[in-house]
């Protein structure tokens, strides 16, 4: 989706604002929130593609507004409900249902330290053909899907060379809305801060961008800049 | 579709600490979540795992060419050699800077930061200004930084847009040819590893 999430190459969010002895988390609140997360992303019952797309779909005014945390929590709040572990009662009440059977939790401290160990990979370990090769021109084709995607706009329609291929990934666009893994492959595709920006940019400089095999068209060797 | 406050959960307080506690409360009830688990999450990254990781590895690129060379080829392996790996950091790739070629790391569409070397990323790195500007304007972005490059230096910006995580292996700085790899990981500082800043000898040491 085009959202306000995609902010590449935006101007007028203002200065950077780098704090001197950052904590890790600014109110405990945030570390729960953080913690809980993952505790709930154990159960397997959404994926990172379909968690980030909650996180999109907070209207933009609010995204702008609120602080990383607020907005991991509301789109946490969201997901919860969507994937049936609460009601908007039990929230309201802060109990559970009378009569709801107690579950034994998917994540016990001794699997949360497996998990920070080991993380959960999306690389799939499948053949599947990549249909590019380094060296290669393509362009990243001029999609504007209104679901999850992870093209971001900044890049569609502009050529850029295959520098490496990481190999075989989940899909985005399907796996966040729960249509499947479409593993394929996924470059690092060097794009011409030319090509992007236009003739004020830096003749040499260059952005990468991680691109899977469906956001790609083979394109001819014909170098604007 | 559209998400106001007033729908989402109007009778819950407006206080996060509150919503978050009452929502915790919630989840512990209904057996979804154990405690236990949340404080070793929290307790990991508070304490335990942080830019000194990244500091360890770049120390030990800059003392060992062979783990140099094995790390900008398979980092992944060579992270893991060092004891680091894990979430957020399954596939690791680390981009090296040179006289000539600066680096610099962002995600434009969210978060993603490599957590097994540098922990959980600062509030400037996951905010607007540095996720727009990063890519359009790399070179204001480090000047912001306090950090001005010639132009003749080429700046490699890498946008975190798929599951890969990067870790830029600063240019090891001049007068330290008799730092052991303790000494060295000190002078590592965290922007550097993203690339927003140099890693600078400390004064008085140079040789």
């Amino acid at each position: 989706m085009n959202g306000i999430h995609d902010m590449g190459g935006m101007h007028g969010m203002g200065p950077i604002e780098p704090e001197r002895n950052e904590p890790v988390f600014h109110h405990p609140w945030e570390s729960r929130v953080f913690a809980l997360r993952r505790a709930m992303g154990a159960w397997r019952r959404w994926n990172i593609d379909v968690s980030r797309h909650e996180v999109e779909l907070i209207t933009a005014a609010d995204y702008l507004r609120m602080s990383y945390y607020e907005r991991q929590f509301a789109a946490f709040l969201v997901l919860l409900e969507k994937r049936g572990f609460i009601t908007p009662a039990e929230l309201e009440s802060g109990t559970p249902v009378p009569g709801t059977p107690v579950a034994v939790p998917a994540l016990s401290a001794e699997k949360a330290t497996e998990l920070i160990a080991k993380g959960v990979p999306t690389s799939r370990d499948i053949p599947v053909a990549p249909r590019f090769q380094t060296g290669q021109q393509v362009r990243a084709r001029n999609i504007n899907p209104p679901g999850h995607t992870r093209e971001p706009r900044y890049v569609r329609g502009k050529l850029g060379i295959i520098h490496r291929d990481h190999g075989v990934f989940v899909f985005p666009d399907t796996n966040a809305h729960f249509l499947g893994e479409k593993p394929q492959h996924v470059y690092s595709v060097r794009f011409a801060a030319r090509e992007l920006w236009g003739v004020d940019a830096a003749p040499q400089d260059a952005v990468y961008v991680d691109l899977w095999d469906d956001y790609l068209e083979a394109a001819e060797f014909d170098f604007a800049t | 579709m559209t998400r106001t406050h007033d729908d989402d959960h109007q009778d819950v307080p407006s206080d996060p600490a509150l919503r978050v506690k009452a929502l915790e409360s919630l989840l512990v009830a209904k057996g979804l979540v154990d405690r236990a688990a949340l404080d070793v999450l929290i307790d990991t990254y508070e304490h335990k795992i942080g830019p000194r990781n990244g500091a360890r590895v770049v120390a030990r690129a800059w003392a060992d060419p062979a783990y140099k060379d094995r790390l900008l080829t398979n980092a992944d392996a060579a992270i893991a050699e060092l004891g680091y790996a894990g979430m957020q950091g399954e596939h690791m790739v680390v981009v090296e800077n040179t006289p000539t070629i600066h680096n610099l790391v962002v995600c434009t569409l969210c978060s993603c930061y490599p957590w097994p070397v540098l922990g959980l990323p600062p509030v400037w790195y996951k905010a607007a200004p540095y996720r727009s500007r990063a890519v359009i304007d790399p070179r204001g972005v480090l000047r912001e930084f306090g950090l001005e490059l010639p132009d003749a230096v080429e700046v490699r910006v890498w946008d975190s847009t798929a599951e890969l995580r990067y870790l830029v292996l600063p240019e090891r700085p001049a007068g330290t040819q008799s730092m052991n790899e303790s000494e060295l990981a000190a002078l590592v500082t965290r922007d550097a590893m993203v690339g927003v800043a140099k890693v600078t000898a400390p004064q008085g040491d140079q040789a």
